[in-house]
């Protein structure tokens, strides 16, 4: 497995960022792929294939999550990144960063139970057509933990619409027999919407941690999928 | 030196789940007449001069900008000099 990676991976740290050394765990330990960190003042990323947003809390989600890492340096670069074609993976507080940016669409909101919610969850696969699904099957139940506290996910009908037009929902809450239901939904999500990707597909979204089931020893090494799925990306 | 006064509020058409649970809080209080209570943000910041309608679409800028979601949320800047 570890010669066949291809990609190089960089692991953007913002302050309050707290899933970094998961994700890096994830990729250099269980994937054996190249990666590093990305502070989030650097400005070059140059020789990095794909950017990973991980989870957190950064800058404290003041004002509302996400709302001022976008502003960050590295994510101007990010977007950049982005808009070239290179690959962009947004875990939790990362895929609320995203929505920020603009460069997926939707707003995060908070969890209408008002609580954080820390828990494994049954994830249907909606799309395999995204490098980060591609190692999947359309329909398949996977189990990977979320943890968060908003994680509601809202768009206006117009985009919800577009989103299923354009097969950009990835992933949806399930019951473990695979149902899209109200029962199954941790957050109040719109849709039970775990996960989407951008129109290109390049950029992907997502409230669950892939990175912290990597491994049986963990309950669950569901999340490799999406790092097999990216190893086999060009 | 004037001052800028913001409230955020979720959109009208977007529930809001923290409203909703406060006010049947209040309902078990005994306040029965409580209805439509909304949960949102206030923010203050005094800004150097220039004529009010040149803050007031500054500020608004702001809110476009940082500190407002305007997916989900609508804001009512308040300038005073």
């Amino acid at each position: 497995m570890s010669t066949a990676a291809k990609l190089r991976y960089g692991v953007v740290v913002f302050p309050g960022t707290n899933c970094d050394t998961d994700t890096w765990h994830a990729l250099h330990d269980v994937m054996e792929a190249p990666v590093d960190y990305i502070w989030h003042e650097d400005t070059d990323l140059d020789g990095f294939d794909c950017v990973i947003l991980p989870g957190g809390f950064s800058y404290g989600d003041y004002l509302r999550t996400g709302a001022v890492a976008r502003f960050s340096p590295v994510m101007n670069c990010v977007v950049d990144f982005a808009g070239k074609g290179g690959l962009v993976l947004g875990i939790c507080n990362g895929f609320q960063i995203l929505l920020e940016a603009g460069l997926l669409p939707g707003a995060m909101m908070r969890n209408v139970g008002q609580t954080f919610v820390c828990k494994y969850v049954n994830l249907r696969v909606e799309s395999t057509d995204t490098p980060y699904t591609r190692a999947m099957a359309r329909g398949v139940v996977l189990r990977i933990p979320i943890a968060h506290g908003e994680g509601n996910y809202h768009a206006d009908e117009a985009t919800l619409a577009e989103l299923k037009r354009n097969d950009q929902i990835v992933f949806r809450y399930c019951t473990p027999k695979g149902e899209i239901a109200p029962e199954a939904n941790p957050n109040g999500s719109l849709d039970n919407i775990a996960g989407i990707c951008n129109r290109e597909r390049n950029v992907m979204g997502m409230m669950p941690h892939p990175e912290r089931c990597t491994d049986a020893l963990l309950g669950s090494s569901d999340g490799r999928l999406v790092w097999e799925s990216l190893l086999g990306a060009s | 030196m004037a001052k800028a006064r913001v409230v955020i509020t979720l959109k009208e058409t977007i529930m809001d789940a923290q409203g909703q649970t406060v006010e049947k809080a209040l309902h078990n209080l005994g306040y029965q007449g409580v209805s439509d209570l909304r949960i949102g943000k206030f923010i203050e910041m005094s800004l150097d001069g220039g004529p009010k309608d040149q803050l007031e679409s500054q500020v608004d800028e702001m809110c476009r900008r940082l500190l407002a979601n305007p997916i989900i949320e609508d804001f009512q800047v308040e300038i005073e000099q």
